[in-house]
């Protein structure tokens, strides 16, 4: 065990420390005081990272530690970063600060609220740090189970049905994982369960790569929102409170395209080289239909979580054209998806604070009564629609010219139909935008609104910080992934 | 004879000792003396597991009639905690003015059928293991029908009794089909005449048939549910780990040790039985309004996920099958005991009574939360790495297909087990059941089963202690 550990043992200090607290404001205290911890550990393991790298190491994962677990059965505690996790912790601690001070005002349930908020992060660190088979598949399904509840009662709207839906969605997903999973370990030979040493063997056989690399892809495809498994994501989404569809869209969809790459990909390379067509198809589909689907919703959540359908179809897509440009672009629109999601997310639950209706048709004129929401808005709305100068951009660009390396037809076809999504997250985007931030206000009661509180705007500025930085200077993070995906690309066969 | 091999049955002996003793108290306690029932109870059972906590070393005894090897040591280990924690839960149903004068009889009953159940396991010789059988299913009877008085538990108890005995019936004439293809009952010579014959075919589907009865697989599960709601709540939580988990370790042994040369007929049986087992179980258990009807049916489909770690006949699917059933004992004993406390504060057992039981008792609905996440398999307590490890025994003897079905019905359970906690935390109720505080013995008990829900999982030296005993073909 070494440093790495601190992101699970954080939260689960925050676990005990909420457990003891008695009222509101201690609560808040243990929340603000564990989620900027988390934010420092990551920004100082991005320093630790890059640094190490400069240094000359080589080897594909830094800060490895190991510890016995389960004996017997070849489990291992182990954990280690690369480039892509550094970055996915630092997006995960982003998010949960933010998402913290997006709940500050969480009046019904505090304590119990913020004791699931914190396993659920648990979960997500503790995936991101993993390096064994079965501690990831745990801290996988840690992440999933408080979501029923958060949903459940929290939520708004159909919010039992709803997280009812995603719960058991997600696990379907994970049976298929789990069965993924053994197929792995059993088809190396059973003698380890850490992912590096897998790759490192190399062994698994042809035919069982053709079985196991289907159903481990889908099992994580179904968390990265795959056609036809995405159902559960908008009406998760739309029901969930702020900070958990902020964590949910932000976050937890990109544990499915993390495992696709680490695990699916990573292990699998022959039978990935030889099935992706497939996967291609159905993604495309997801990045295509989820951007025609947000066109026609009236409900600015749905809108947006059709959106993620899009833009996480597009994570799973650039993945499977399986070469460097793209991967790096797939792990960067992982990056600015969740990062612009969350602000999404955040700020339609702070308009929805205020209003109490999501239906566009109900919103006008936002920007003459809360113009700091509003700008922001337009903000997030720019970066979703790729452009330059915000994190869309980057993203969407690398992920196409690394597509469009393919010189075959198929791939290139696919591309361009995928590429058409831009112009459709335009139409939705700019329609929203105008409809409810422009004009005169709909509703003469919402005159009397007022504008973002200080703790909205510290978790807004944050993550457009994030946004713009990540936009405007995105070689230092973009070098860190590309150094990142070469040991898996360079397995696959194109 | 050599006496020393009375110290290889130490655990029987210190059992009957305690039963004994429990047997006496009760016939010579005046009235101010039996109010320390409960706690002389609990102590020898706590005795008896420090007595017995080593393993020893394997052994043959009494011409082959008994066998021990050090897994049984666990196994019982496993099934006394077990009681003891039933004990510990029994505390209010049995203070009740229509039971506290027979408490007694309820100690004396249980600690029967566990003896029962150490011979069944422990046997050599399919007579012993008839008769530990039937010492373990005869008292179970008149523990079910323990509330006489209640319509249920007398119906309840009439119908265990009856379909004990069919299966009981069923399972010797399997017994004697084998006798009269092979002329010995002996574990130990059987293996070499057992050839897989069409005669030894039928005796091996009667033996199974009735084993199946015990341990409630589908088909043979019908009578689970109305016993499962009839009995008194803590009898259920007994028949349903305690008496379950000792049947399936001794059908285990049994065919590992005797039916192995028929390992494809017996695999390919339990292949169908566990899909039908944990399906059928499933979709039954969606409806059930009752919590006690709805436990049963849980626990029917545990029991064919336990069955995955029968199936593959090898050592890690022993370690799994072991394990799973510490940790399906924490976490059915954890729901159970919560269950009976509810059913004795309140006398309310419908799944819609539950709704907003967070707001009134928020300890118990969260221990109850935990136990139903553990035998739904969420991390991180101990019933998602039970579940995993079983799956991967099942999975390493090349059964993926089933696995996989087995993983599907997973989900289907966790639909079932979140209703629940939709019920404790989500839906609104006008009158939900009023506060209440426990006794003492009920809250130690049910820390003892939270403990174990967290711990057992999280700290791999108990499955490491296990997995150091396992054996398989």
């Amino acid at each position: 065990m070494n440093f790495l550990s601190l992101y699970v043992l954080i939260p689960l200090l925050m676990l005990g420390a909420l457990w003891a607290c008695r009222n509101t404001r201690q609560i808040r205290g243990v929340m603000a005081a564990g989620s900027s911890a988390l934010l420092i550990l990551s920004i100082a393991l991005v320093f630790l990272y890059i640094a190490g790298r400069r240094a000359g190491n080589t080897d594909s994962m830094l800060f490895t530690a190991d510890t016995v677990w389960y004996a017997p059965l070849n489990i291992h505690y182990s954990t280690g970063v690369d480039g892509i996790s550094v970055a996915m912790l630092l997006l995960s601690s982003v998010i949960v600060f933010t998402g913290t001070f997006a709940s500050w005002k969480m009046s019904y349930q505090t304590k119990e609220y913020f004791l699931w908020y914190s396993l659920l992060s648990m979960g997500v660190f503790g995936f991101f740090i993993s390096t064994d088979l079965f501690a990831m598949f745990m801290f996988y399904e840690i992440a999933l189970i408080p979501m029923y509840l958060l949903i459940g009662i929290w939520g708004s709207g159909r919010k039992e049905y709803s997280a009812m839906k995603l719960t058991l969605m997600l696990m379907g997903g994970s049976a298929f994982l789990l069965s993924g999973i053994l197929g792995i370990y059993f088809g190396s030979g059973a003698t380890t369960m850490n992912i590096l040493e897998i790759a490192g063997l190399h062994n698994i056989p042809f035919d069982q790569q053709c079985i196991w690399f289907p159903v481990t892809f889908i099992g994580f495809g179904v968390l990265g929102a795959l056609f036809p498994f995405h159902t559960w994501s908008p009406d998760g989404h739309a029901s969930a409170p702020t900070a958990v569809s902020m964590l949910h869209a932000g976050v937890l969809m990109k544990l499915g395209g993390y495992g696709c790459f680490r695990i699916a990909m990573y292990l699998m390379p022959e039978a990935a080289g030889q099935l992706s067509w497939i996967f291609l198809i159905l993604t495309g589909i997801s990045v295509i239909y989820g951007a025609f689907s947000a066109c026609v919703q009236t409900d600015l959540k749905y809108i947006n979580a059709y959106s993620s359908v899009s833009h996480c179809g597009l994570v799973l897509f650039a993945l499977l054209m399986m070469n460097a440009t793209a991967a790096t672009g797939a792990v960067l629109q992982m990056l600015s998806h969740g990062l612009m999601t969350a602000l999404f997310f955040a700020l339609i639950g702070m308009i929805y604070g205020r209003t109490h209706t999501r239906d566009i048709r109900e919103l006008g004129g936002l920007m003459k009564i809360m113009p700091f929401l509003s700008v922001c808005y337009v903000i997030a709305g720019l970066a979703n629609l790729g452009l330059p100068g915000l994190s869309g951009f980057v993203a969407e660009m690398t992920i196409f010219t690394g597509s469009f390396q393919h010189a075959d037809p198929f791939h290139r076809t696919l591309t361009i139909i995928a590429a058409a999504s831009i112009v459709i997250t335009a139409v939705y985007i700019l329609r929203l935008v105008g409809k409810i931030l422009y004009g005169d206000p709909v509703n003469p009661q919402h005159l009397k609104l007022t504008d973002a509180t200080w703790e909205e705007r510290l978790s807004v500025i944050c993550l457009i910080t994030a946004v713009a930085g990540l936009g405007l200077a995105p070689w230092w993070i973009s070098r860190m992934i590309g150094e990142s995906v070469l040991p898996v690309i360079s397995q696959m066969i194109p | 004879m050599d006496y020393s091999q009375f110290l290889h049955i130490r655990s029987e002996i210190s059992l009957i000792a305690v039963i004994m003793s429990l047997l006496l108290f009760d016939l010579l306690a005046g009235a101010r003396m039996r109010k320390y029932f409960q706690p002389l109870a609990c102590l020898l059972m706590l005795l008896q597991i420090g007595i017995n906590l080593t393993p020893g070393r394997s052994a043959y005894l009494f011409g082959g009639m008994y066998v021990h090897t050090p897994m049984m040591t666990a196994v019982k280990n496993i099934l006394t905690v077990g009681t003891l924690i039933t004990f510990l839960q029994a505390n209010t149903w049995l203070k009740r003015e229509d039971t506290v004068f027979k408490q007694g009889e309820f100690y004396v009953l249980t600690l029967s059928t566990l003896l029962g159940m150490y011979f069944m396991i422990s046997a050599g010789n399919f007579m012993l293991f008839f008769i530990g059988l039937e010492t373990a299913s005869v008292p179970m009877a008149c523990l079910v029908a323990f509330d006489k008085y209640r319509h249920h538990s007398a119906e309840a108890g009439a119908k265990y009794i009856l379909t004990a005995m069919f299966s009981s019936g069923l399972l010797l004439y399997g017994l004697s089909l084998i006798y009269g293809s092979t002329g010995t009952l002996y574990f130990e010579d059987l293996p070499d005449k057992i050839t897989g014959s069409p005669l030894q075919i039928m005796a091996f589907a009667f033996f199974f048939a009735g084993m199946a009865f015990k341990i409630s697989l589908v088909p043979f599960h019908l009578w689970t549910a109305d016993v499962y709601q009839g009995a008194p709540t803590q009898v259920t939580g007994y028949l349903s780990v305690v008496s379950k988990g000792s049947a399936v370790f001794a059908l285990m042994t049994v065919l590992i040790k005797v039916f192995a040369p028929m390992i494809s007929q017996w695999q390919h049986t339990i292949y169908w039985i566990v899909i039908a087992t944990i399906t059928i179980a499933n979709l039954f258990a969606l409806r059930q309004q009752n919590l006690k009807r709805f436990l049963a049916f849980s626990s029917i489909s545990q029991a064919g996920y336990l069955m995955l770690g029968v199936i593959g006949g090898s050592a890690a699917g022993m370690t799994a099958l072991v394990y799973y059933v510490l940790v399906y004992m924490a976490a059915n004993l954890a729901a159970f005991g919560v269950i009976s406390i509810i059913e004795q504060k309140s006398g309310k057992i419908e799944t819609a009574d539950y709704n907003g039981l967070y707001r009134t008792n928020p300890r118990l609905a969260f221990i109850l939360t935990l136990a139903l996440f553990s035998l739904a398999g969420i991390p991180p307590f101990a019933g998602f790495f039970s579940k995993f490890f079983i799956f991967m025994a099942a999975f390493q003897s090349g059964f993926h297909v089933l696995v996989f079905i087995a993983l599907i019905n997973t989900v289907i359970s966790l639909y079932y087990y979140l209703l629940i906690v939709k019920a404790m935390y989500i839906n609104p109720n006008e009158t939900p059941i009023a506060p209440f505080k426990s006794d003492g013995y009920t809250l130690i008990s049910l820390v003892l089963c939270t403990g174990g829900i967290v711990a057992i999982g999280i700290v791999s030296a108990i499955y490491q202690s296990i997995h150091a005993l396992g054996y398989g073909l």
